[in-house]
């Protein structure tokens, strides 16, 4: 439904996007996620035909978006960056106007802004005006222009920023509601978001697509060390020590908030775990917790996000 | 130009809405009745003369004497308040985002410039509306030559419209209002102010720079002449400067 074909651009002579390349099928929520200034925005503007790229070939339904960019964007409901809207016009004058560009007219218009006003929960503010509106309304009426016209493709570019958390439960109660008639396409920064609304996951840093998976695949290939998290009663530091001469463990860190919290990280093909309760009651002191830790979406990304300078480096 | 009639629609609700127009409206009615009114009085007070002067009562003509003049001080006015009608159309839209959702939307550029093109001439056509009543009244109180009135008009509202052509693009140019407006009243000042090299320039340039200058076409309108190359001055004008526009709507997205 999506499609980005080594979409490259330029600012002036500051890259933007790099060569970013992916596909969303029909019906599939996909999560485009990486931190500000990685090029998230960039890329959407592109597929929404908001400005054309330097190389490259964007396609949505199988039209370029360059070439026939009326087409795309009538198939397209788009909800930009910080949900700009005209705030001197009331909800119901400004859903007719965006009614009235996507083509419908008369009856149609009625009935369609009926329903967004349904769909997003617009009935009590529908006459008043967008200005006036709190940040969480004002974002249902973001939404409410893009789902006009019932666009098989949507895009969403953080539409959970500045809003606060019963607000955030609310969009992402109303973007999950829309999953089963549209293909989405939605930026955020905030993984346990994406981990929670989308099917897929794009990461993207520094203008290049680093990863490409679902939530769970990506948590579970990418994990390339396993954390055990234990709590010990005595002498700490001589334990870490010895811990971390260990054959298999990479690295070992006392806690400073948790007393006698130690986290050790080791390879993830073998089970350390009985080893390392061994070492423990061997040095006499008291063993009190012993758990792996399972590394969340956040560790991920954290991990792609800095390990990139260093492949860089390896690369040249 | 499919969207036309929502963002036209769109855009004259915002222009009606806007404290910014009725502020301009209002002060340019005040100014123009000010106008009027001195036009007529002194008519007035010449013709009481004149109805002791037979050749001065010859001289005395309504054209000459309150229609042209009228017309030709309102084109001042317009210099100055017409800036301020358009600077908003593009320049608030870069500001608060919407541009985005404007060229998001399945409307061309042209037709959404058109729209706004349009809305601010029909603005532009009520505040002059405006004006009609005291031509009523001096119509009811003396022999009016209403064709030439209505040619007046005619040219003072495609004077507008060239000078709000030139406002949409340096509105287009910025994101900041003020700046939009004050190149556009510096843009506009040149254009009117051009003329005044002509006979320095030798006959050939003068001749060229007497016709770039934009108020001397509205003088032959003003005196109720119909003149087919001062109309097309003005409509040539105002698609330059409405392409000129497009060119920057394009560059704009470009750079994103």
């Amino acid at each position: 439904m999506i499609e980005a074909q080594g979409l490259t651009k330029f600012y002036g002579s500051l890259p933007a996007i790099r060569d970013v390349t992916f596909r969303v099928d029909q019906g599939e929520v996909v999560g485009f996620l990486g931190p500000n200034g990685a090029g998230k925005s960039t890329a959407i503007r592109i597929l929404t035909c908001y400005m054309p790229p330097t190389a490259g070939i964007a396609k949505v339904d199988g039209i370029d978006c360059f070439a026939s960019s009326l087409q795309v964007r009538s198939r397209i409901g788009y909800l930009p960056e910080n949900n700009p809207l005209y705030n001197d016009l009331t909800v119901s004058r400004f859903l007719r106007f965006a009614a009235g560009v996507k083509g419908l007219s008369g009856k149609n218009t009625t009935r369609e802004m009926d329903r967004v006003v349904a769909v997003c929960g617009l009935e009590k503010v529908r006459h008043r005006i967008i200005g006036h509106l709190s940040k969480g309304y004002k974002q249902r009426v973001g939404l409410a222009q893009a789902l006009v016209n019932n666009p098989p493709v949507l895009i969403l570019d953080e539409p959970t920023i500045g809003l606060d958390p019963t607000q955030i439960i609310e969009i992402r109660k109303l973007i999950q509601s829309l999953r089963e008639q549209h293909t989405i396409l939605l930026s955020s920064h905030i993984l346990p978001e994406v981990a929670q609304i989308c099917q897929r996951v794009l990461i993207i840093n520094k203008g290049q697509i680093v990863a490409t998976d679902t939530p769970g695949n990506l948590t579970s290939q990418l994990q390339k060390s396993a954390q055990i998290s234990l709590k010990v009663e005595g002498e700490i530091n001589q334990l870490a020590a010895v811990l971390e001469s260990h054959e298999g463990v990479q690295k070992v860190t006392v806690s400073r908030e948790d007393a006698g919290r130690l986290l050790v990280e080791t390879d993830r093909s073998r089970d350390l775990r009985p080893e390392i309760a061994r070492k423990v009651i061997e040095r006499g002191l008291s063993l009190l917790e012993l758990k792996l830790v399972d590394l969340s979406l956040e560790d991920i990304f954290l991990q792609l996000v800095t390990e990139e300078p260093v492949q860089e480096e390896t690369q040249s | 130009m499919k969207g036309f009639g929502s963002v036209y629609r769109k855009e004259l609700y915002a222009l009606f809405a806007s404290p910014i127009f009725y502020t301009v409206g209002v002060t340019f009615l005040v100014i123009s009745g000010y106008f009027f009114y001195n036009s007529v009085a002194y008519y007035n007070l010449l013709s009481f003369q004149a109805s002791q002067n037979l050749v001065l009562a010859e001289q005395l003509s309504l054209e000459q004497m309150v229609i042209r003049p009228f017309f030709l001080d309102l084109s001042i006015i317009l210099l100055l308040i017409c800036p301020l009608i358009t600077m908003r159309l593009y320049a608030e839209e870069r500001k608060t985002g919407t541009l985005e959702l404007l060229f998001t939307y399945p409307v061309s550029d042209c037709s959404t410039l058109l729209a706004k093109f349009a809305a601010v001439l029909t603005a532009m056509a009520t505040i002059l509306a405006g004006t009609l009543p005291g031509f009523a009244l001096l119509g009811h109180m003396a022999s009016l030559n209403w064709p030439a009135v209505l040619c007046g008009y005619l040219g003072i509202f495609l004077l507008a419209g060239a000078f709000m052509s030139l406002g949409i693009l340096t509105s287009s140019m910025t994101q900041n209002q003020i700046i939009a407006a004050v190149l556009s009243f510096g843009a506009l000042l040149m254009f009117w102010i051009v003329g005044w090299t002509k006979t320095l320039v030798g006959p050939t340039a003068g001749a060229l720079i007497e016709y770039l200058a934009i108020t001397g076409h509205l003088d032959s309108f003003a005196k109720g002449i119909l003149d087919s190359r001062d109309i097309i001055y003005y409509v040539s004008f105002v698609i330059l400067f409405l392409f000129f526009t497009l060119r920057q709507l394009e560059s704009y997205r470009w750079k994103g």
